[in-house]
């Protein structure tokens, strides 16, 4: 921090700051780290969130995520909970047999794997859609960032 | 019987050599406590395959299906669909928006202090009551399996202990995970050649060995009877079954989201994409494990049966039973090895996740306000609290004996799970509304009902008859006053309330800006804690 020299019209100091554009190289980055090299907290620190959070692309990216994982919750938590529900009310209507010597009950519960199963394939297909959709967004806040932002 | 404590041995070797070698990897925090996130998505898969399958599931879910058939398999199908839980809505989240913990995630937006702490209280709470029953278990499992070569459940108890707070304290994430995977091999390959030496017996012959599952005979009450093991309602029975069977689904499928040392598993890897590949992973893994579980119980139903079992030891015994009934005392003391290595390697995990919670949520943020006073006290407070952890359950698990009934444990920690922890998870990540006091509320309420209705329920209170002699007794002798075994079902709805009711009592105004900032982060990968480069 400078002091405040005495006020005095005709002295001016002369001294060349340390840094200066005709005196050494200047400090700091010339051009924005790359991101491999940026700290969690400096990558926040550029970052809009709120302007990127409005963006028409990261709005459509949460519906098509909504429109895929609230269907999938629901339909795999309706079928996960029949087999409880089925099992303490309805007993008789599983204990018939039905392939040879296996029972409902049984062959019921085997689907269950199945069914946990292919929602997480057919989620696995969804996610690298967002994915893409995601890296575009990310893209995005790294131009503003090395534009306008600091 | 021996030769069971030689293969156990092996199995100690090689996870101490890995032990040693991870310890001398990069040191730091994010080595420490996150294995450098630099775990692949299918050795992760491996890991929380690992860290999920305890002896709860490898000897007592055996064990159920053995005593109890179709009912015990409820388990296993609820174990496996609860992952949808964790793939659809807490994985790329977690992974994207956080550091070291669950409650990163949770202090992402909220006042980070008491939400730390109370989420840290959570933490340790379901940690230790699970780590309690593993140790109680390894104690118990020991003195059976090694009942002539005179190792007391004493030693068993100090010698897993011991050996767990080794891989804690001085090989980190990296150590335990590899231990994790390890034991996952292990497992699955003990469990498939099991399965496949049932089918053998009865000739490959899937028809013929669900005709003998429809037979199942033994002794009740000194009388012969005959069951079709294969029909629902043998342990689900009115006129709460069916209640019970609705709350421990709930338990399951809610619990395994909000369980603090399967959570810390996807900070391990570098992104959220391998994040999700290895909870896939892990969910392949587990399903065939849980689809094999058919084979064992059943198995032990039909070949070895009921009578034998409970005079040789009791439920827990029913899958090394079998092994010696099919392949005879080497392959026992190699599903013994197995059961051993499991129970070391969870209590390693649990121990990992909760002294990483004290240290980085309670120590770090809470008490110093975030800041490390010098460098590397972090990993120190870790590694200390890691020790005191390990010392305590070992204490706990000898005072309360080897017939403590703690199998209510693990149910307990799933409600806790269940209750306290996910609601606020879920709310944090998805309710803009959502503030400080609803998740300390949520966290409070979801911890109380679920730990009082466990309390009063058929698991801790009973009236036993007199005669039981060595058999296990219920801690409070009075008629239960919670007729469910597990809480789940009211708990549950408790903790999303509490969190709700907290949120709009409060007057705190909503943070648009860190709900935006959360929101990006969870759903992009924007700023996410990256792999240390090597």
């Amino acid at each position: 921090m400078s002091e405040k020299l005495p006020r005095d019209s005709d002295s001016i100091d002369l001294t060349p700051e340390v840094g200066a554009g005709t005196d050494v190289a200047p400090l700091g980055h010339p051009t924005p780290k790359p991101s491999h090299e940026r700290t969690a907290d400096e990558e926040r620190a550029g970052v809009d969130w709120q302007r990127l959070a409005a963006t028409t692309e990261f709005q459509s990216l949460l519906r098509a995520k909504m429109r895929f994982v609230v269907p999938a919750c629901f339909v795999s938590m309706i079928y996960y909970f029949a087999l409880p529900l089925l099992v303490g009310y309805a007993p008789e209507l599983l204990s018939r047999k039905v392939w040879g010597v296996l029972n409902v009950a049984y062959l019921f519960a085997l689907s269950q794997f199945f069914m946990a199963w292919l929602v997480a394939a057919l989620y696995i297909r969804a996610a690298n859609r967002f994915d893409r959709q995601a890296k575009l967004i990310v893209e995005m806040a790294a131009t503003h960032r090395n534009q306008g932002g600091r | 019987m021996s030769a069971s404590i030689v293969l156990f041995l092996m199995f100690v070797a090689v996870t101490l050599a890995i032990t040693f070698w991870a310890a001398r990897q990069h040191t730091g925090a994010t080595s420490y406590f996150a294995a450098g996130r630099s775990i692949t998505g299918w050795q992760n898969g491996l890991a929380v395959s690992g860290d999920y399958m305890s002896a709860a599931s490898f000897l007592g879910i055996a064990g159920m299906i053995a005593f109890q058939g179709f009912d015990g398999f409820m388990y296993s199908v609820g174990f496996l669909v609860a992952y949808l839980t964790v793939l659809l809505i807490v994985a790329e989240p977690l992974r994207n928006a956080g550091k070291y913990t669950m409650a990163d995630i949770l202090a992402y937006r909220l006042n980070p202090r008491p939400v730390r702490a109370m989420a840290s209280l959570s933490t340790l709470t379901v940690s230790t009551f699970y780590m309690i029953a593993q140790m109680v278990g390894a104690g118990a499992l020991v003195s059976l399996l090694l009942k002539d070569s005179g190792i007391r459940y004493e030693t068993a108890v100090t010698g897993v202990g011991v050996l767990m707070i080794i891989y804690v304290v001085f090989g980190g994430m990296l150590a335990t995970t590899w231990v994790q995977i390890i034991k996952a091999i292990l497992l699955l390959g003990g469990t498939l050649l099991l399965s496949i030496l049932v089918l053998a017996y009865f000739g490959f012959r899937i028809s013929a060995f669900f005709d003998a599952i429809g037979h199942v005979s033994y002794h009740q009450n000194g009388v012969l009877v005959t069951e079709d093991f294969l029909t629902p309602g043998l342990k689900f029975k009115p006129p709460y079954g069916a209640l019970d069977l609705l709350s421990l689904g709930m338990a399951l499928v809610f619990g395994t989201a909000g369980l603090p040392h399967i959570l810390v598993r996807f900070y391990t890897v570098p992104d959220a994409k391998t994040a999700r590949i290895s909870v896939v992973w892990a969910m392949v893994l587990i399903g065939l494990f849980y689809i094999l579980t058919t084979f064992l119980g059943f198995g032990a139903a039909t070949i070895v049966g009921r009578d034998q079992i409970s005079a040789n030891g009791g439920t827990n015994m029913s899958a090394p039973l079998l092994a010696q009934d099919l392949g005879g005392d080497l392959f026992f003391a190699f599903i013994a090895a197995i059961a051993f290595a499991t129970i070391l390697a969870v209590v390693a995990g649990l121990t990992i996740s909760a002294s990483t919670s004290f240290a980085h949520d309670f120590y770090t943020n809470v008490i110093h306000h975030g800041r490390e006073r010098a460098p590397g006290e972090e990993v120190r407070v870790a590694r200390v609290t890691a020790l005191v952890v390990g010392a305590v359950s070992i204490l706990l698990a000898i005072v309360l004996g080897p017939n403590a009934n703690v199998a209510f444990l693990v149910g307990l920690a799933f409600a806790v799970a269940a209750s306290a922890n996910l609601p606020v998870i879920v709310l944090s990540i998805f309710w803009k509304r959502f503030n400080t006091l609803g998740a300390l509320a949520g966290l409070a309420s979801g911890l109380l009902a679920s730990i009082i209705l466990i309390l009063v329920s058929p698991s801790v209170m009973g009236v036993d008859p007199p005669m039981a002699a060595n058999a296990v007794r219920h801690l409070i002798q009075r008629p239960a006053l919670f007729p469910l075994e597990n809480p789940g079902i009211v708990s549950i709805p408790l903790g999303f309330l509490g969190a709700i009711v907290g949120t709009f009592l409060s007057r705190e105004p909503v943070h648009e800006g860190r709900f935006a900032e959360l929101q990006v982060r969870g759903n992009t990968g924007l700023g996410a804690e990256k792999a240390i480069s090597h």
